[in-house]
């Protein structure tokens, strides 16, 4: 695989990762997608799940919050709401925001409460990928 | 005339506030460097989320079905205000610009017939707004306590905006805060965060086509217009606490000088009181060698 993508973690206070990746993970609202080199123009908003960028066989992996992904022109810019690296990432701050977006759920109007049960579920999903 | 000592004492005091003018400075220097760094690293996302959102309003904007942020209520009735100043004084003129902006667009729309509500993010602007514009205010915050700020920070101001937008208790939001140029000017700016405007560049829609969205236009749309809010003011407020430092920095280098000017003028005047003492004695001793 010689073309590669060049990948770039932005969250609202600074950029946090960057640089050429063979493959690029991302938690999609409507499912995950992968993006590889030549992938056609794209964007799609986040759910609360892993970016995993993979290069030269090595997998780095990130939890983000939401947000949302850009692909274009061999280029994926993922913009995250927060963002943390998975070796950085604590049971108390996954329980935080757990505990933020069940409050939201809580108060969410009739009509955003599908979008705030998701949201509370993703999260719990993600608790369980990591085993934490 | 002062007494000799009177001059010692008033050069003394001069010379302790150039003391403390001149570690402001250097404190406000250092700050400075911290709080361009963070504006700095903010801006590759702001950029991208005004390009993406750019994109997506120019298609969605004649839509009928376009977000109410992005269209507006249809009505202009009711302006909310929110002033963005410093927690904080002695920088200069760096409050006063952004409260005198702030009155004259306020006082512009209560002429109009229009209503204003006002929301006062930082106390010392508050202070300054609180003479003639009180009764228009409806909420602060408060950072004084926040040391570095952060994302949090704005989208807890934008949530409690959107809260409002929802609420229906207005129908226009007009960000005011300081845009930093360099240390020695900063420019008061007054930016309309609902219904959200972005700039018309020429020929940027050229990445809009061939997009394919996931899920919909519309909803990506109406998912991002309200982190967009968060984004704007989170940018608005990095801004103004680089303006506040560079202003900040400007005040104290000028009240250093002008306190080492005084205290040239204090010698001067102390010297000569000095000499005359001495003259004076001079003369009291030779008239009186004199008249023996």
């Amino acid at each position: 695989m010689a073309e590669k993508l060049e990948f770039e973690l932005v969250s609202p206070e600074r950029r946090l990762a960057g640089g050429p990746a063979d493959q690029v993970t991302i938690p999609g609202m409507e499912g995950d997608l992968t993006a590889m080199a030549q992938h056609a123009p794209f964007l799609t908003t986040l759910r609360p799940g892993i970016v995993t960028v993979t290069e030269a066989g090595k997998a780095e992996e990130f939890f983000v919050t939401g947000g949302f992904a850009e692909v274009s022109d061999n280029t994926v810019s993922v913009l995250a709401e927060e963002a943390v690296a998975r070796g950085d990432l604590s049971r108390e701050w996954l329980d935080a925001r757990i505990q933020s977006a069940e409050q939201e759920l809580a108060d969410a109007a009739e009509d955003r409460k599908m979008a705030a049960g998701q949201r509370v579920m993703d999260f719990r999903n993600v608790l369980g990928i990591l085993s934490l | 005339m002062p007494s000799l000592k009177d001059l010692k004492n008033r050069i003394n005091s001069v010379k302790s506030t150039r003391k403390i003018t001149k570690a402001m400075q250097m404190v406000a220097a250092a700050k400075l460097r911290r709080a361009q760094e963070q504006a700095e690293a903010a801006r590759p996302f702001a950029a991208r989320m005004e390009r993406v959102l750019g994109n997506l309003s120019r298609a969605a904007k004649d839509s009928p079905t376009a977000p109410r942020l992005l269209a507006g209520t249809g009505k202009e009735d009711v302006h909310l205000l929110i002033v963005a100043t410093a927690e904080r004084g002695l920088c200069g003129g760096f409050n006063s610009s952004i409260v005198k902006l702030a009155k004259q667009h306020a006082e512009r729309l209560i002429n109009e017939g229009k209503t204003v509500k006002i929301m006062t993010v930082g106390k010392k602007g508050r202070e300054q707004l609180k003479r003639d514009l009180s009764k228009h205010f409806v909420h602060h915050v408060d950072l004084s306590a926040v040391k570095r700020l952060g994302y949090g920070d704005a989208a807890g101001i934008a949530h409690d905006v959107l809260a409002r937008f929802d609420a229906g208790e207005f129908d226009v939001a007009t960000l005011f805060f300081s845009r930093f140029q360099s240390v020695l000017t900063q420019e008061p700016t007054a930016q309309r965060l609902i219904p959200a405007s972005f700039e018309e560049k020429e020929g940027a829609d050229d990445g809009a086509t061939g997009y394919e969205y996931e899920p919909s236009e519309e909803e990506i749309l109406a998912d991002l217009l309200p982190r967009n809010v968060g984004v704007q003011v989170f940018t608005g407020l990095l801004e103004n606490a680089a303006s506040e430092q560079g202003a900040r920095m400007t005040a104290m280098d000028n009240a250093t000088r002008n306190a080492g000017e005084m205290i040239d003028k204090l010698t001067i005047q102390y010297n000569r009181s000095r000499q005359a003492a001495i003259t004076k004695e001079l003369i009291e001793i030779i008239s009186g060698a004199e008249a023996l």
